[in-house]
This record gives structure tokens, sequence and C-alpha cells, in this order.
């Protein structure tokens, strides 16, 4: 059971940390970088500001009224605050606390609740409701309601709102990753290193040709690629967003299961996974049982193009000769600190014209599910990406998150601009060959 | 609190999206850079025209409230924090370049441009604004006005005080001026326009400036010397001014402040070193060559270990960019960093650190140092937790001895960040009773309501 403390509008499970709040000395070095705080140039819109609404109410000076609510929401968890911080305060591990009390204390409002719950606990959280799931959008997607639904003006009125959403919703696969693939892929040669590899939730059903393409890259470069069944959603998703509950069982899930196998490293290809699979150990520190496999499992967590830098990318021949920019997915620079070696790895491509983009590192709006939730907060947030990818005119933008993919096609699209949106992988397994 | 009457007058002078009076609204400009200092105001308003900001201050007069103007919040002496009985006005939103005049090298901005905004765009025509304060990426024109705020290239180009060529002002009771001008020479009247800059929001709302622009210098050369002691690299300014040289920057960090800057940046910096210097000659590509190698030689007659010279420009910017967040990267050692901000003579600055030295053993507190050495200016920063309430006590006896010690030498108690209401008890330390008088009587005369910023800088 759970009490509430006099003087603390939070409840004692998973409190936002005291020395995490106490660490921000609100100096405003974050403002800068916040995108929310650039839209409405509101304090408490900002990192700083953010910080200080979760202290009032974990001192008792304020409830957790709407006004609280709608900022921790408002927030997009992209944490280009923390990069910006030289304090280094957690700033992310605060809003999603925050976001957890909110839902403990049943404050959300009933569309979030209902949309967030069912999506997030029961849809992506189990692999066999995920699937189902996917086969009746594949349906629809591929249906003549969704054509009449997207011509008729009257029904698209009334479900304009669905029919946004839908766009931004990633395409299923018309076949699912996990049952293409054999558990135990073998490369060609010796095989140098065993890798596991999750196949993700989305991932798997809606991104199956990254995860191919990965997959792909892995094998040329020596390593033996095991994909177990048994793995579960990474619960990123869930964490981000407050559920810190199903998050640590999934966590656990997986702990269990990727510590079953003697692996060199996990090589994840989604940033978003990535970052929490980095802090499984974080996670369940409360856990005794799990705490210490679960770190170990973190320390080998890495993403596609730290890993390749790290054991050293193959060269070839090939050229792509291609104007190409790279767009930073936020849980890959801001959460797990990887600026250099995507673009390392992309300027070492014979042929290609890399042009850094301005503001890179600034999310793109998906964040998540903030583009379902959030839509036109996020499609403001989309607007100034796309400024940015018009002046740099790139026929390719290579980035390593499936949301970021999707949101960032989404904007192409409707600028009804050619551009391509490539994850890292296909370009690699585009300029191997394989 | 300001009665639901009045607000409901304020709100009526701006559009409803430009006034907020929620609990979260008024949480979130409680506070400033400032450690320890926080108030609730009772309304926050966002004026977007200087006729509504002259109906405010009427306003004000009339039903008795007060009024604290404020830019970004990054102050470090309270100068923003609210007050009883206050709104806050909020001018970030005035951040339009009005006009960059090249054949007067002039720029007129609105107080809330970003300091490094306005760096960026006259830089793009080969122009420079010299002040860069550490918080240039987002603090405003109107709060380095304010606060007459100086940076990393005040040694060589001065503070803000010397780029400010006029002003545009709303006076407390309302009515608006124009100070200053284009005019490169100027002495009709009193000089109205220095008597608001550094004002800190308590005789007037700024609501245009004029600034002055210089030609962006040639080239630059950007070093780091490395020092066994604290003392060898104090000596070093002063040798450096004694050579006749005057150096953009030099910049002084300190063993515990070179660890948490690496901590955050890392740039490889050494962290077994006492301290080091940042140094920044720049000007005609030959004379930053002689230059160069006479401070070069400087750090070695002094005892530098190492020098290092920055290969690249891309180097020597994240060189300075980690010396910007020096302040708040020393909350990495402890949550609470309380800052001071004395400022000596230049031939002093070794003594100084040697006194901050005995001092923080004297009280056991830990105390990082850096500072604009080449100004005189050094920021002892007491690393604290402000949940401990016996060490802010120690803290606050240490830091009063450091005063004492930098007025001994001729120094002052603030050299850039301002009185606000965290310095005010020692103001008389270095002004005197009598200039206090005089800085209330002008107050008075101006303000006689006191209803801008009341309390900073002194109670009346
Ligand atoms: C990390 C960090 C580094 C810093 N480095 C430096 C440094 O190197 N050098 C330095 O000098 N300072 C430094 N500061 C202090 C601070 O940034 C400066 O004082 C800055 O000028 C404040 O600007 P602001 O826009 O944040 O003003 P605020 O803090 O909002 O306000 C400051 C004062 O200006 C007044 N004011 C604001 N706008 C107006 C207006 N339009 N009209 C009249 N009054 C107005 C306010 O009432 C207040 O008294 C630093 C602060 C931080 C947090």
């Amino acid at each position: 059971m759970t009490t509430v403390r006099p003087n603390n509008f939070f409840l004692e499970t998973d409190i936002p940390s005291n020395d995490v709040i106490t660490n921000c000395m609100h100096c405003g070095l974050c403002l800068p970088v916040c995108p929310t705080y650039a839209i409405t140039g509101r304090e408490k819109s900002s990192p700083r500001g953010r910080i200080r609404l979760i202290k009032a109410v974990a001192e008792g000076t304020l409830d957790v009224t709407d006004g609280f609510i709608e900022e921790m929401n408002f927030c997009l968890d992209c944490q280009a605050c923390e990069t910006s911080c030289p304090a280094g305060v957690k700033y992310g591990s605060l809003v999603e606390s925050a976001r957890n009390q909110i839902r403990l204390l049943n404050k959300q409002s009933f569309l979030e609740k209902y949309l967030k719950k069912i999506f997030l606990t029961t849809v992506i959280s189990n692999t066999r409701w995920l699937k189902i799931t996917a086969k009746i959008l594949r349906l629809y997607q591929n249906s003549i309601v969704e054509k009449i639904i997207q011509k008729n003006k009257i029904i698209y009125f009334f479900v304009s709102k669905l029919v946004q959403l839908q766009k931004l919703s990633p395409r299923v696969d018309k076949l699912f990753f996990d049952e293409q693939h054999p558990e135990i892929l073998k490369p060609n040669g010796v095989s140098k290193y065993r890798i596991g590899f999750l196949s993700g939730c989305l991932m798997n059903v809606a991104f199956a040709k990254i995860n191919e393409d990965t997959i792909k890259v892995l094998l040329h470069h020596d390593c033996e690629v095991i994909i177990p069944k048994e793995q579960v959603c990474c619960g990123s998703l869930q964490a981000h967003n407050g559920d810190f509950e199903i998050a640590r069982e999934l966590a656990k899930k997986n702990v269990d299961v990727f510590s079953g196998y003697d692996l060199d490293a996990i090589v994840m290809n989604s940033a978003g996974c990535g970052a929490l699979m980095k802090e499984y150990g974080e996670y369940l520190k409360d856990d005794p049982k799990y705490f210490q496999k679960a770190q170990k499992l973190s320390n080998k967590v890495k993403d596609l193009s730290e890993f390749l830098i790290g054991i050293g990318l193959k060269k070839t021949e090939r050229k792509f000769t291609k104007r190409v920019t790279y767009h930073d997915a936020c849980h890959l620079i801001h959460a797990q600190k990887i600026y250099k070696e995507p673009r390392e790895i992309i300027q070492s491509i014979p042929g290609i014209q890399y042009i850094e983009l301005n503001e890179a590192s600034w999310c793109c709006g998906s964040a998540g599910i903030y583009n379902v939730v959030n839509y036109s907060d996020s499609m403001k947030i989309l607007d100034r990406k796309m400024e940015n990818i018009l002046s740099a005119n790139p026929e390719y933008i290579v980035t390593t998150n499936p949301g970021c993919i999707t949101q960032i096609a989404y904007g192409c699209k409707t600028r009804n601009l050619g551009t391509q949106v490539i994850h890292l992988a296909t370009l690699l397994r585009e300029i191997y060959g394989i | 609190m300001i009665k639901s009457s009045v607000l409901k007058q304020l709100s009526s002078i701006v559009e409803n999206k430009n006034f907020y009076t929620s609990q979260e609204d008024k949480i979130t400009y409680s506070y400033d850079g400032t450690p320890l200092l926080e108030h609730l105001p009772d309304a926050i308003i966002r004026p977007t025209n200087k006729e509504q900001i002259s109906h405010i201050v009427k306003l004000a007069n009339k039903e008795h409230f007060s009024i604290v103007p404020r830019g970004a919040g990054t102050g470090l002496s309270g100068g923003s924090i609210p007050v009883e009985n206050c709104i806050v006005l909020d001018m970030s939103q005035w951040n339009k370049i009005l006009e960059i005049d090249t054949e007067n090298l002039t720029a007129w901005v609105e107080p809330g441009v970003i300091t490094s905004q306005l760096h960026q765009e006259v830089e793009k025509i080969g122009l420079f604004y010299p002040p860069d304060p550490g918080s240039m990426n987002i603090c405003t024109i109107g709060g380095n006005v304010a606060e007459n705020s100086g940076g990393l290239r005040g040694l060589k180009y001065g503070v803000t005080k010397n780029y400010v060529m006029g002003l545009e002002v709303v006076l407390p009771n309302g009515e608006i001026i124009i100070c200053g001008g284009k005019n490169v020479k100027d002495v009709a009247g009193y000089n109205l326009k220095d008597f608001f800059i550094g004002s800190e929001g308590t005789l007037g709302i700024f609501t245009r400036i004029l600034l002055k622009l210089i030609p962006k210098p040639q080239t630059s050369k950007t070093m780091l010397a490395y020092f066994n002691t604290q003392s060898d690299a104090g000596k070093t300014v002063s040798a450096i001014i004694a050579q006749k040289i005057i150096p953009a920057t030099v910049e002084f960090l300190d063993k515990t402040t070179i660890r948490c800057v690496e901590d955050f940046a890392k740039l490889g910096l050494p962290t077994d070193i006492e301290s080091l210097l940042l140094l920044e000659v720049d000007g005609h590509p030959v004379v930053v060559e002689e230059e160069a190698a006479k401070v070069v030689e400087c750090c070695k007659r002094n005892n530098a270990i190492e020098i290092k010279i920055a290969g690249t420009e891309e180097e020597a910017m994240r060189l300075k960019t980690a010396r910007r967040s020096a302040f708040s990267a020393l909350a990495r050692t402890k949550p609470t960093t309380i800052l001071e901000d004395i400022t000596v003579p230049r031939s002093s600055v070794a003594v100084m650190l040697e006194k901050i030295q005995v001092i923080s053993k004297k009280y056991d507190i830990q105390i990082g140092t850096f500072g604009h050495a080449g100004d005189g200016n050094l920021h002892p920063t007491c690393l604290t937790d402000e949940r401990n309430y016996e060490e802010i006590g120690r803290a606050e006896k240490a830091y009063e001895e450091i005063f004492v010690e930098a007025i001994k030498l001729g120094g002052t108690i603030t050299g850039e960040h301002g009185t606000g209401l965290a310095k005010k008890k020692f103001l008389h330390l270095v002004s005197g009773y009598t200039a206090i008088e005089t800085m209330r009587t002008i107050k008075r005369a101006l303000d006689p309501n006191n209803i801008l910023n009341p309390g900073k800088v002194f109670d009346l």
C-alpha cells in the first residue's frame, strides 16, 4: 500500500529524487535548448521551471494540479537539457517519476488514461496482443475503408483527428520480422562476436525491413546474431510515460531471457530502446534479485553505430554519391551521449556528400507516443526541424530511431519533398551491397 | 497581496494570453539564478508595447503595488526575484534586433534580445559586440544593461556600459524618455544614460537599447597554461599586464573547478594541477603572434608547467564554452553553489587567491574559485547543500571575511553580478553610508512611491 505523506503531495513509491531536485541550481542554461520553452517562452514549460514545480509538489506547496499534469505531459522528455546541464541534473528521471506519480494518483485525463493504458500496457507490452492489433491495422491500411476515409471530406472532418494519427502511425509490415527468422543466425565466415538482438515491439511488426538491414550488417561484420524467441518489448515507451511497474516487469523478463545466452553485446537499432536497456540496472536498483544481473546486461547494450565503431567498421569500395544529412535521435545523443559514431560512419562512406544539419540535435517532435497524444505541439516542433531540413536540402536524411523516421518522413511527405528518411542500418546495407 | 480588482485592471491592459496568475506560473517566476532566495509574485505580465508598460507603471503608483522587471532570470544577486505585493514584468519576449547601422556601427535592440543572438547576427557582417557573460546563450541585453554585466572579453574590451550609447526608458512615473543616441560625442545636459546602466531595475524599465559595435578582430589565439600553485597563476596575470599586453581574455580556474568542468565537458584537462589560465589574444595577425609569444614567455617565467595552444577555432570555442559552464559545473560536487563576485586591483589577484584559501580552511568549507582574473574579478564559490543549515551559516561567515579582505586590498564586493538582494547588507562596506544615502536620494526623487523593484540594492 502506498500512503500520502502530509508535507508532500507525492505517493511514497518512486518519489522524484530529492537529491536530483536539489542538484538543480536554477542557472537557466537549459532554457535555450528546450523545444517546449521555445514554443511558449514561459518558465513553467522549461526544464528549470518543471523541476521547480516538482519540487513544489514534493514540498507540499503545490498539489498535483491540472496545470502541473499538463506541464509534465507537455515535456517531450527529449533530455536535451541534460546534455546542456553543466551540473549534471538527471532531469529525465524526475519527469518520468512525476508522470508515474500522476498515474499512481489516478489523475490522468480520460483520453490519456485509456489511450495510454490500452496502447502501452496491453498492446505493445504483450507480443500476442501487439500482433493481433497490428494485423487488424494491416487489414485496415490495405482496405478500401482507408481510401474512403481519406477521400470523403465529411467523414474526413469527423475523423480528421484519427486520420492525422493514422498517417503518423507506421505502416504495418506484410510479414512480422520475428516470424521470418530462426533464433540463431550465423555469419558466412568465422563468427567473432555473439550478439543478442532485440527485435522490438513496433520494430518487429512495422519496421521489419530495418531489423532485416541491421541483421545483415551485423552478419557482414562477422557476428553471430541471436534473436531470443522469449524476448519481450523493452519497456521504454512505458517507462518514459511513467508506467514503471510494467516497465520493470518487462525489464525483468528481458534480463532473464538475454542473460540465458553468453553474449558479447546486445546491439540496438532503436535509440529509445537502447537508452532504456542501458538503464535496466538503474530501474531495478531496488530489486536485490535483479539488480546485478540487470546492470551486467545493461553494460552489454550498444547502439549499432557505437558497436560498429568499437569493433572497426568494414570498408567498402561502393560509392554512394548523394547529399546526406544526419538527424540526432534524442535518445541517442542526449540519453546515450552518442554523437560522433554515426557521423563518423556516414562520413566514411565513399562518394557521400555529407551536410551537417543545423540544429541536428533538436527534437523532431516524435518523442515516443508524443506525436499521437500531443499532436499539435508535436507538429510545431516538427516545423522547426523541417525548416532546417529545407535549408540543408539533402537527398537522404539518416537517423537511428523508428519514431524519428516516421515523424520526419511525415514532415517530408506533407511538404511534398522527395527526401528519403532512412535508418543508418539501411544505408549501410545498401553500401555493402548485401 | 494585490487586490483582485487591481489584478483585473492589470489584466485588461494586456491581452489575456499575456497575463498569468496560476500557481504554476507564480512558482516558476519566484526565482532567478541566485541560490537560496525566492518569493512568489501575485501575477506575471507580458506587455507588448511601451504604452502598456507606461500604463502598468501608472497603475502601480495609483494602487501601490510593486513591479519587478525580468529578463531571462539568470541574475546572481536576486535582481528579478519578486518582492511582497508585486507583479513580474516579463521582458523576455521583446526579442527583436530593430536595426544594425553599418555606417555608424550601432544596433538598436529590444531588451529581450538574447546576448549570443546579437553576437551571431553582427558577426555575420564582420562586426563585434564584445560583452559575453557566461550566461550569454540565454541572458538578455536588458538584464545585461541593468546589471552592467561583464564577460570573458572584459579585460581588453570592457563591460556592457562601454557599449551602451542610448536607452529608451519608461520612468517610475510612467513617462517615457530617450537618453543618448548615435552621436559619438554628446555633452548636452546630465549624462542620464549612464545613470540607468547598472540600476538593477530600480530606476526605469528599458524598452529599447542602442549599442555600440566594433569591427570584428581579424584573428585570435587561445591558450591554456597549467600551474602547480594558485599564486603562480595569479602572478602570471600581473606579469602579463606589466608587460603592457592586454589580452582579450585571462580566465582563472582552480583545481576544484577544473575537475568539475572536465567532468562535464570532457576536454582532456589534467585534473591533478592546482590551477590554469585560459588566455586569448586577438587583433591583427602580426600583433597576435607577437603578443602570444610574450604571453607564453610570462607564463613560463612564472612556473607554468605546460602551455597548450588551441589548434583550431573550434577547439578554442570548446575551451571558452567549457569555461562558461564553470559556475554550474561546480554543482556536480555539491548541490548548492553560493558564488561571490569580489574584485580586486589586478596586481592583488595572487594575494586574494591566497586569502581565499586560508579562509576556506579556517571555516572548513569547500570553495572552488574561478573568474575573470585579468579584471581582478574572482568568483570564490562555496560548495554546500541548502539542506545543511549549519554549513550555510559557516559559509556566510567566510564570505563576510572574504569581502573584508577584498576591500582591504582596495577591492569591491561585486564586480559584475550586482547588489540586488544578495549583497545589499554588505554595500556599506564598500560605498560607505553617505554614498548609499545619495543613492537613496536619487531613488526617492525618481520613484517616490517606491514601486520599481523595491528593496533591491538598498532599503529605502
Ligand atoms: C551560469 C551563469 C553565468 C553567468 N556569467 C556571468 C558573467 O560572466 N558576467 C556577468 O556579469 N554576469 C554573469 N551572470 C549573471 C547574469 O547572467 C547577468 O547578470 C545577466 O545580465 C542577467 O540577465 P537576465 O536577462 O537573466 O536578467 P534578469 O536576471 O532577469 O534580471 C537582472 C536585473 O535586470 C533587471 N532587468 C531585466 N530586464 C530589464 C529591463 N528591460 N529594464 C530594466 N531592468 C531590467 C531586473 O529587474 C534585474 O534587476 C551569470 C549567470 C549565470 C547563471
